[in-house]
């Protein structure tokens, strides 16, 4: 396992970005989250690993309110973001929303245009005061997506014209356009070859500078190539979580060791 | 070396030979399908447009018709009310006895005056009217022959039978022969078709009225249930809770749609008319109406337009921090208006062709007037249609089909909207 050599050289010193206590989740009658405890730490990138219907969209959909939409959902326990806790009645998941992006599995970029696709977030927050304005967001954005380049000719075809690498980007430009503390990510490179892979994850090293990353994954490569921190998930609860350098190299939990060798039924 | 390719024994291509047999089979039935559809759909046209393109014309006499002052101003006064209660009758008389002085008897000279429609006489007093300086002149003019004379010069009127079995008699058809002869007789567009309303007169009926009625009953309509029915439909998809209550409004909301139309129509007459007392033969009532029975397909149609839109372009939107309504507004239904639209126009094309909820709220009258708005008398199109196919004259079965014509023409162009409206707004994704 060559590929897998984690970056241990990371200074410790971190804040905490979100804290879930005592997360549990409910489909209806069935509970898909038991008591989950975890810490994102800022300007991190946190990969959530863990077979298929354990639960890590789950988890990622609680910490911006996504499962609100959902009528049988329901959440228990405590998430906080900068020490707020964001289930409170007082906030509003909308604001949430502009604080925590979100880019999905499936590229779904508006079936408007490029430009506006990135420019519908800081027009509907009020971001931009001028139109000269909004073009720099755009630009900006696209370019911290690393898109710019390849479409700045032509901002106002469909942005579902776009090949499905460029596609993603798009949607992380739409995400980082409304200047959110946390972008989370789930499983953003599964439709895409390892090409556009290889660019989204650089992205990912850059935009952890400024941001605070958790990105499912199903690939192991992938969590111990970016991420500096690693949660394992199995049937809804956090089996382990630590640094990710320790779970690829030293697992506790015979379970984690199982899975991330590829020994897991 | 065998080929795999081809069938390796003699089952085998007998199978082979009875699957194709059976492909062939299937084809042709699709074919003569469509083919029988389309030669009935064009017998149908045919025989409309067969009937109905002579109503488009009708032929008119041209006649020196003397203004007399003794008749229509003795005093010399120019006083518009005094011209407007002349004898306008008697000078079409008049000019046509000047033309066949050898005419003497009572009944000869009816009959010879009844060659030329009495609407010639309201149409020489609005002339006169118009221009009061006419009186004492005496001038040229075409005037409307009557549904029966029109007839014959359509050839309508089989000369080879019993006199007793015609409308024309004999001299009848040797002065409008004469008159021919001479070159009075013309064959025109009728405008009058298009700008008149109703009248018991063939060749005076026009579908003016009955166009617009429509017209205002279908705006009525429109305003009515799109927006509500919109409404309605962007609530249950994207708000309403998930309940027993919203079941069954919905398991409703399907049993409304089938619920045939003359309900509504007495619904319209025990609660519109009955007891909010509003006024009968209205386009106000009978669009509204209408829009009941357009409103349970425009939400169902709605619905599914809405439902179709990708759920990944709501999470998108929602993941970026926009606010319910604004998924609607900026993303959801600029995505499903084509099919909004496309909803609505089947809506509106049945409210149009309907008949059988506006015969119960009294648009069944016969009304001469052409309806000046949404609440004065009116009748629509297809009610039209019915009353003039119910006329004894022969000569509204040419306006019949020519009113036909007129409904169809308004419904392709309803659908023509529809078409462009769909191209304009649709999008892919
Ligand atoms: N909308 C929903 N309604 C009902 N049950 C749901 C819903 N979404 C998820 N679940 C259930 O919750 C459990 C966890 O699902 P989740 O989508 O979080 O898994 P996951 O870890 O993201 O899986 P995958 O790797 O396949 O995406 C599953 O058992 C699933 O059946
Ligand atoms: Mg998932």
């Amino acid at each position: 396992m060559e590929d897998i050599t984690p970056d241990t050289s990371r200074s410790p010193i971190y804040l905490t970005k979100i804290t879930t206590r005592d997360l549990n989740v409910y489909y209806g009658e069935k509970q898909a989250l038991f008591s989950v405890n975890l810490e994102i730490h800022e300007n991190q990138v946190t990969s959530l690993i863990g077979p298929s219907g354990c639960g890590k969209s789950t988890f990622l959909r609680c910490l911006n309110r996504m499962n609100d939409v959902i009528d049988i959902c329901r959440v228990e326990g405590k998430v906080t973001l900068d020490g707020e806790d964001i289930y409170r009645a007082a906030v509003d998941p909308v604001q949430l929303r502009a604080r925590i992006g979100m880019v999905f599995q499936k590229p779904n970029p508006f079936p408007k245009s490029i430009y506006d696709n990135v420019a519908y977030g800081p027009k509907i927050h009020g971001l931009a005061a001028s139109p000269a304005e909004l073009d720099e967001i755009v630009t900006t954005s696209l370019e911290r997506a690393g898109l710019f380049e390849e479409v700045k000719d032509r901002l106002d075809e469909s942005g579902t014209s776009l090949s499905g690498g460029q596609q993603q980007r798009l949607c992380i430009a739409r995400a980082i356009a409304v200047e959110p503390d946390v972008i989370l990510m789930d499983e953003p490179c599964s439709a895409l070859d390892p090409i556009a892979t290889a660019t989204i994850e650089e992205l990912m090293e850059e935009l952890r500078e400024n941001y605070t990353i958790v990105i499912v994954t199903h690939s192991m490569q992938q969590a111990a190539r970016v991420s500096q921190r690693t949660a394992f998930f199995h049937l809804g609860i956090v089996v382990e979580e630590g640094e990710t350098a320790q779970i690829f190299t030293d697992p506790k939990d015979p379970r984690t060791r199982d899975y991330i060798t590829g020994r897991f039924g | 070396m065998t080929d795999r390719l081809l069938p390796t024994d003699e089952s085998a291509a007998r199978h082979l030979a009875k699957r194709h047999a059976a492909e062939r089979r299937f084809r042709s039935y699709g074919a003569s399908a469509v083919g029988a559809a389309l030669v009935v759909l064009v017998a149908l046209l045919g025989s409309i447009l067969w009937r109905g393109l002579p109503a488009f014309t009708s032929h008119e006499v041209r006649l020196e018709i003397h203004f007399d002052a003794d008749l229509l101003d003795p005093r010399g006064s120019g006083d518009l009310e005094v011209l407007g209660r002349g004898d306008y009758g008697r000078l079409v008389k008049l000019a046509l006895r000047a033309k066949f002085d050898q005419v003497t008897g009572r009944r000869e000279r009816r009959a010879l005056s009844a060659l030329v429609s009495s609407g010639a006489a309201f149409e020489l007093r609005e002339r006169v009217l118009a221009e009061p300086g006419l009186v004492g002149t005496t001038r040229l003019f075409f005037l409307p022959l009557s549904d029966d004379a029109d007839l014959f010069f359509k050839g309508g009127v089989d000369v080879s039978t019993r006199e007793a079995d015609r409308r024309l008699s004999d001299a009848q058809i040797s002065w409008l022969r004469v008159l021919e002869a001479e070159g009075r007789i013309e064959s025109r567009i009728s405008r009058r078709f298009f700008i008149s309303g109703d009248s018991r007169e063939p060749e005076l009926a026009g579908i003016r009225g009955a166009l617009v009625g429509s017209l205002w009953t279908l705006l009525i309509t429109l305003l009515l249930s799109f927006p509500t029915g919109v409404a309605a439909a962007i609530y249950m998809e994207e708000f309403a809770p998930k309940n027993r209550l919203t079941d069954f409004i919905e398991v409703n909301i399907n049993n409304l749609a089938a619920v045939p139309s003359i309900v509504f129509g007495l619904l319209g007459l025990a609660v519109l008319l009955n007891f909010f007392g509003m006024p009968r033969s209205a386009p106000l009532v009978g669009g509204t109406v209408l829009a009941l029975m357009t409103l349970p397909t425009v939400i169902i149609t709605s619905r599914s337009a809405i439902r179709a839109v990708p759920p990944s372009v709501r999470e998108a939107a929602l993941g970026i921090g926009a606010s319910s309504l604004q998924v609607v507004s900026h993303h959801v239904l600029p995505l499903a208006l084509p099919g909004i639209l496309t909803g609505t126009i089947i809506g509106m094309a049945r409210a149009l062709g309907e008949t059988a909820p506006l015969l119960m709220i009294g648009m069944v009258a016969f009304i001469v007037d052409v309806p000046s708005g949404p609440t004065s008398p009116a009748t629509v199109l297809p009610v039209q249609i019915f009353l003039w196919a119910d006329a004894p004259e022969r000569a509204f079965l040419a306006k019949t089909s020519a009113a036909i014509l007129v409904l169809l023409a308004f419904l392709v162009a309803m659908n023509l909207v529809a078409v462009l409206l769909r191209n304009r707004f649709e999008r892919r994704w």
